[in-house]
C-alpha cells in the first residue's frame, strides 16, 4: 500500500489532478482555495505542465474552455464569489459538451461575504449555476481522503459524459489536514474523436461551438443533453449510508456537516435516540431514491447544512414530501456544533411522547 | 531539549503546513517555564487560518503576549502586520518567539524585521521540518525550501527541528523513520537538529533524544 501523507484538503485536489493526468491549470487566488494554485504553481513547471495565474476568474473559466475543446485534462477552481465570475464560461463549456474540472472551496456569502466555510453555493452548483439548462455532475467530498480521490472520479466522469464536472467542498475541507494515501498516478483512456487537435488533412474539422441558429437545431441538443443527463442519474449517484438500519431518523448532510452529523449521531445513540445519517456524495444527480426508501421507516428527517437551508429542498423532493424535514444549519462561515443536532433530535423526540 | 540559556529572539520558519505555529506556542510555554519573559509574535500573513492567536487565552494565562495582526481570526484577509511587532525586535528586554508563515512567500514578511535581528545576533533561527509532507519528503526538497526561505526572509537558518507527523494519525514509528532524514538533512546544511517534537502522548513513546512534548492547539472539537 501507498505510504500516508499528510496533506491539507486543497493540495490533495491539486496532487490528485496531476495523478489523473491534468497538465493544465488556470485559476486566480481567492481564499480559501489559494493552497490548490500554489500547490499548482511550484509542481506543474516541474512535470512540463502548465500553471497559469490569469488576470481574471472569467479569464481563467475561458483557458479551461481552450484546453478543454482540444480533449486535454483541465481544471481550474475557486472560492465562491470566484465561481460566481466563472459562471458564463461554465455555461460555454456544458453547451459545447467539454469535460472540465471546476473546484469549489466554498466560504461565507453572498456578496463577498467572508472566508470562513460555507455550504451556501448548494443551489449554484446543482441547479446549473449559469445560464441555460444544464448540469454539472457535483461531487461532495467529506475528508481530505475524498477530496483526493473524488478529484479522479470527477476527470474520469467528465470525460465519460462528455461533460464539465464541479468538486462542491468548503473551506475546512480545503484547509483541514488529514493523512492521506495518495491515488497511483495513471493514464487516462478514453477517446475524443470529438476533439480539436489538427485534422491533418485526413478528417473533417471538429468545430467546438455552443451557438445554434436554428431554434430546431438547439431543442435537438438540448433534448439529448438532458436523455444524457437521465443515464447518469440511473448509474452514477453515490452515497454512503451511516447507521441507518433501524434508524428512526434521518440526518441528510454532506462534507463538513455530515462530519459533524456522525459525531452528534454517536452521542445521540448514546442517549438512546436511533438516528442515521445519509451522506450524499454526488450533490447531482441527487441520491433521490435512497432517501424516498428511508422515508418509508424513519419519523423525520433533519437537513444539516452550512447554509440558510438549501438542499433541504432536494430531500423534500426526493421524498415527496412523504416526511416532515427540519433544518439545523448556521450560516456566514459558522459550523454546526454536534450539541445543537442533539438538541434538534431531542426536540423532535419530545414532540412524538 | 530547550537551551537553558536561550537566544534572545526564536524564529520558526518552514514549509505551509510543517507544525509552527504549535511549536511557537509550545515553546513559548516552556521559555516561560524556565521563568523568562515572553512575547510570541504571529508574523504569518499568508494564512489567515490557525494561528498563534487561536491559544491565546492559554498564553495570555500563564502571563506570555501574543502580537497578532490586528484581523486574525476575522473574515478580513487583510495581510498587515502590526506596528508593535517592531518592539518585539527592538525591546531586548523580553525573549521572543516569532512564528513565521508558510515558504518564501510566507517568510517575505520577516525581511523588515531582519537588520534589527541580525544586529543584535542573539537569534536562532529554526527550520521546522515535517518529512510526512508531500513536498517535503525527502532532505533534499527541504533544503531547498531553506534556502528559498533564507533568500525571502534575509535570515540564515541555525537549527532545525524534526516535527514529521501524521496529524492525529502519528505513531510513534512514523516519526522514528523520518529521523535519519532530519538527521541528513542536518548533514546537508550544516546546521544542528536542535530536537524533535511531537503530541505529547506520541512523544512518550518516542525512543529518540531531545523530544519537545507539545500540546496541540485545537481550533475545532475532534470529528470522527
Amino acid at each position: 500500500m501507498a505510504e500516508k501523507v499528510l496533506m491539507k484538503g486543497n493540495e490533495a485536489i491539486a496532487e490528485a489532478a496531476i495523478r489523473a493526468g491534468c497538465r493544465h491549470y488556470f485559476g486566480y487566488p481567492i481564499t480559501p482555495q489559494t493552497e490548490l494554485a500554489a500547490y499548482m504553481a511550484k509542481r506543474m513547471p516541474k512535470i512540463g505542465g502548465v500553471f497559469l495565474q490569469a488576470e481574471s476568474e472569467v479569464s481563467a473559466i475561458n483557458m479551461v474552455y481552450g484546453v478543454a475543446g482540444t480533449g486535454l485534462r483541465v481544471m481550474t477552481s475557486s472560492s465562491s464569489p470566484g465561481v460566481s465570475l466563472k459562471q458564463e464560461g461554465i455555461s460555454y463549456i456544458a453547451g459545447a459538451d467539454l469535460p472540465a474540472l471546476i473546484v469549489n472551496v466554498q466560504r461565507g456569502g453572498p456578496g463577498l461575504g467572508g472566508i470562513q466555510p460555507s455550504q451556501s453555493d448548494y443551489f449554484q452548483a446543482t441547479k446549473g449555476g449559469g445560464h441555460g439548462d444544464y448540469h454539472l455532475i457535483v461531487l461532495a467530498p467529506a475528508s481530505v481522503q475524498e477530496m483526493a480521490d473524488l478529484t479522479a472520479t470527477a476527470f474520469d466522469l467528465a470525460d465519460k459524459y462528455r461533460m464539465p464536472t464541479m468538486i462542491l467542498a468548503d473551506g475546512t475541507m480545503g484547509q483541514m489536514m488529514e493523512p492521506v494515501v495518495l491515488p497511483e498516478p495513471y493514464e487516462a483512456k478514453s477517446e475524443k474523436p470529438w476533439a480539436v487537435t489538427g485534422t491533418k488533412c485526413e478528417r473533417e474539422h471538429n468545430i467546438i461551438n455552443s451557438l445554434y441558429l436554428v431554434p430546431e437545431e438547439l431543442e435537438k441538443v438540448n433534448f439529448a443533453r438532458f436523455e444524457k443527463y437521465k443515464t447518469i442519474e440511473e448509474n452514477e449517484v453515490m452515497y454512503e449510508e451511516y447507521m441507518m438500519d433501524d434508524a428512526e431518523y434521518c440526518i441528510v448532510a454532506f462534507g463538513i456537516a455530515a462530519r459533524v452529523s456522525k459525531n452528534a449521531i454517536n452521542a445521540a445513540r448514546a442517549k438512546g435516540i436511533k438516528v442515521g445519517l445519509i451522506r450524499p456524495i454526488t450533490l447531482w444527480p441527487f441520491p433521490k431514491d435512497v432517501i424516498n426508501k428511508a422515508a418509508d421507516k424513519v419519523k423525520a428527517f433533519i437537513s444539516v447544512e452550512l447554509s440558510m437551508g438549501q438542499m433541504i429542498e432536494d430531500v423534500k423532493l426526493a421524498q415527496e414530501c412523504k416526511k416532515p424535514v427540519y433544518l439545523c444549519n448556521r450560516a456566514g462561515g459558522m459550523i454546526p456544533e454536534p450539541e445543537e443536532i442533539i438538541a434538534k433530535l431531542e426536540e423532535l423526540e419530545g414532540g412524538n411522547d | 531539549m530547550i537551551s537553558l540559556n536561550p537566544k534572545r529572539v526564536t524564529l520558526f520558519a518552514g514549509h505551509y503546513g510543517s507544525g509552527k505555529t504549535n511549536i511557537a506556542v509550545n515553546y513559548a510555554l516552556a521559555l516561560k517555564d524556565l521563568g523568562k519573559n515572553v512575547v510570541v509574535a504571529d508574523l504569518d500573513i499568508v494564512n489567515p487560518y490557525f494561528r498563534t492567536k487561536d491559544s491565546a487565552k492559554e498564553l495570555n494565562e500563564k502571563g506570555i503576549e501574543i502580537i497578532s495582526p490586528e484581523f486574525a481570526n476575522t473574515n478580513v484577509d487583510l495581510p498587515a502586520l502590526p506596528a508593535s511587532v517592531y518592539g518585539v525586535v527592538q525591546n531586548r528586554l523580553r525573549h521572543a518567539v516569532l512564528d513565521i508563515g508558510g515558504d518564501d512567500r510566507g517568510a517575505y514578511a520577516l525581511g523588515r524585521y531582519a537588520p534589527y535581528i541580525m544586529e543584535e545576533n542573539d537569534f536562532e533561527m529554526i527550520f521546522v521540518a515535517n518529512f510526512l509532507r508531500p513536498l517535503t519528503r525527502t532532505p533534499e526538497e527541504a533544503f531547498e525550501v531553506m534556502k528559498e526561505i533564507e533568500q525571502a526572509g534575509h535570515i540564515p537558518f541555525t537549527a532545525i527541528v524534526n516535527n514529521s507527523n501524521l496529524g492525529k494519525d502519528t505513531e510513534p514509528e512514523d516519526v522514528e523513520k523520518t529521523d535519519i532524514l532530519a538527521k541528513r538533512l542536518s548533514e546537508l546544511s550544516g546546521l544542528p537538529l536542535l530536537f524533535t517534537s511531537a503530541e505529547e502522548n506520541v512523544a512518550k513513546q518516542l525512543t529518540l533524544n531531545n523530544v519537545l512534548p507539545m500540546k496541540l492547539q485545537k481550533k475545532y472539537f475532534d470529528i470522527i
